[in-house]
């Protein structure tokens, strides 16, 4: 079963992996976006591990939606928003669970997702944060290391696809070629998972 | 790149430290970054609320005072404020008129502004939209997230601006942002890139002797790269795009905007071009603006907004403005 202090812990690596990758997201979102990638995941995931260390909430839907308020409230883009609500949506379906299963939380993450999808209108295929979280969701299953590799399988797959949202569309074609710095990002989140889990 | 700040992370802030001490009219939050008309809320009068990324000043705290915008909620360079930023502004701004948000259409900007129109209504303030798309070099599509916001933001913020500033209702200030926004094109081009002070070296390569046409605001590239073409000919490249997009039945106001690191000399010389092409393609001119008013940081380069208009459009553009960036009739 998985407690609170998992959630916790998995909200700190990906902190860490995003401190750790910034200068990388921002590199990738250069040519298709405007350079700002890792910049503003760091200083909403900053933001998150200074408000865990102070207080932290004593469930696991507490925890991931906490932390998605703050993503809304510090992060601003797109990524504000959509990270915000992935894991916003991901604490309520927990519920007030003091432990979830793993199943749960792949449950709960289908729904994170979904709420995502809904938002931000993308679906798989549009080189989105969504290329990456798709496939992790649907390998959790078979455990938070199938999942983190499902998730930068989907990442790399987004180099040859064209984008269909967010600012990258606007370069059409020339967007092929590139990584998405979303499913990339995504795929941070998901080896964070791991990496809590001990995996 | 050598820049004029102190620290990346802290350039949002100086520059709202330095707003304030410009600008007496203003009332600035520099912690919460809300840039407010000092005498908001104006009893009987709809609130003009609008932001985006910083790196396009003017845009928007430019524009903030009487017969333009309430408040402007200016975000990380080229990032969306978030939902706090633009509620926080409603709250200051509404008189019991409702509020107008003005939203350039970008994917960022539209959800944060989406969040911040609920959690306004949740404190019981009538909230509308209008989103600015004006741009032709995106193509629109069922695959792509539409046209970008540029130029035409100034013509929606001005002319909506004095709507609300005669007392017009909430329905009909949004209704004339739409109309503005309908009846507005823009086209960019980029001599340079330009630079992020958290990146510190130009978001894309463009080689001397090149430029790029349909660039954005945010120093995304264009759609296309050619060799390096003189004035007049970017005038009939970006100006067949835009009459191509909207043929012209009406008087025109003309925008040529800088995108920031192209002096006055070369934007007067290129709007003598565009006024040539429109008199060749038989466009009547009713006013034209010329300036850095929606720039993308240090770029190098233009962009040209037409905005058709009927008399009370052209009334509501003549009205008086009293902004840091714009300013007539008072």
């Amino acid at each position: 079963m998985l407690d609170a202090d998992f959630f916790r812990r998995w909200m700190v690596a990906t902190a860490a992996s995003v401190d750790r990758e910034a200068e990388r997201l921002t590199a990738l979102d250069s040519p298709i976006g405007d350079a700002d990638h890792g910049s503003n995941l760091q200083r909403g995931f900053t933001a998150v591990r200074a408000s865990l260390e102070k207080e932290a909430p004593d469930t696991p839907g507490a925890v991931l939606t906490l932390a998605g308020r703050l993503l809304i409230s510090t992060v601003g883009g797109a990524s504000g928003p959509l990270y915000g609500t992935l894991l916003r949506r991901t604490g309520k379906a927990l519920g007030d669970d003091s432990e979830v299963s793993a199943g749960q939380l792949a449950e709960a993450l289908r729904a994170g997702v979904d709420g995502v999808m809904t938002l931000g209108g993308a679906a798989p295929g549009d080189k989105t944060m969504i290329d990456a979280l798709v496939p992790a969701v649907d390998a959790l299953g078979d455990g938070f290391a199938t999942a983190r590799a499902a998730a930068e399988e989907g990442a790399v797959a987004t180099i040859p696809l064209q984008a269909r949202k967010g600012r990258a569309s606007y370069l059409g074609e020339r967007s092929i070629g590139h990584q998405d710095p979303g499913a990339t990002s995504s795929a941070l989140l998901i080896a964070a998972l791991a990496e809590a889990a001990g995996e | 790149m050598k820049m004029l700040i102190n620290v990346p992370e802290t350039v949002v802030a100086d520059a709202l430290r330095g707003i304030a001490a410009a600008h007496p009219d203003l009332t600035v939050d520099v912690e919460n970054r809300v840039i407010v008309r000092r005498d908001a809320p104006v009893a009987g009068q709809v609130g003009l609320v609008s932001g985006g990324g910083s790196g396009h000043e003017p845009l928007h705290g430019g524009f903030v005072g009487h017969g333009m915008l309430s408040a402007a909620c200016p975000g990380e360079v080229f990032t969306s404020p978030v939902p706090d930023q633009m509620a926080r502004a409603a709250a200051a701004v509404d008189s019991g008129a409702g509020v107008l948000f003005v939203v350039k259409n970008y994917t960022g900007d539209v959800l944060n502004f989406d969040m911040a129109a609920e959690l306004a209504e949740d404190e019981g303030i009538q909230v509308a939209k209008v989103l600015v798309n004006d741009d032709v070099a995106v193509t629109d599509s069922l695959y792509t997230a539409g046209r970008r916001g540029t130029g035409a933001t100034l013509f929606v913020e001005k002319i909506a601006g004095a709507a609300a500033a005669e007392g017009q209702p909430l329905e009909r200030v949004e209704a004339i942002g739409r109309q503005v926004n309908e009846n507005s094109r823009s086209f960019g081009v980029a001599l340079s890139a330009c630079t992020t002070p958290a990146k510190g070296t130009p978001t894309f390569d463009l080689p001397s002797g090149e430029l790029e046409l349909g660039i954005g605001i945010h120093g995304e590239p264009g759609r296309e790269r050619r060799a390096m073409m003189t004035s007049g000919e970017i005038a009939d490249f970006a100006l067949h795009a835009i009459l191509e997009d909207m043929p012209p039945r009406n008087p025109v106001l003309v925008l040529v905007n800088g995108m920031g690191a192209t002096p006055l000399l070369e934007l007067y010389g290129f709007n003598a071009e565009v006024q040539r092409v429109l008199g060749e393609r038989g466009v009547t001119v009713a006013r034209t603006l010329v300036g850095n008013y929606v720039t993308s940081l240090d770029m190098a380069g233009a962009s040209v907004t037409l905005c058709q208009v009927d008399e009370e459009l052209l009334r509501l553009w003549d009205a008086p403005v009293k902004t840091p960036a714009l300013r007539w009739g008072m």
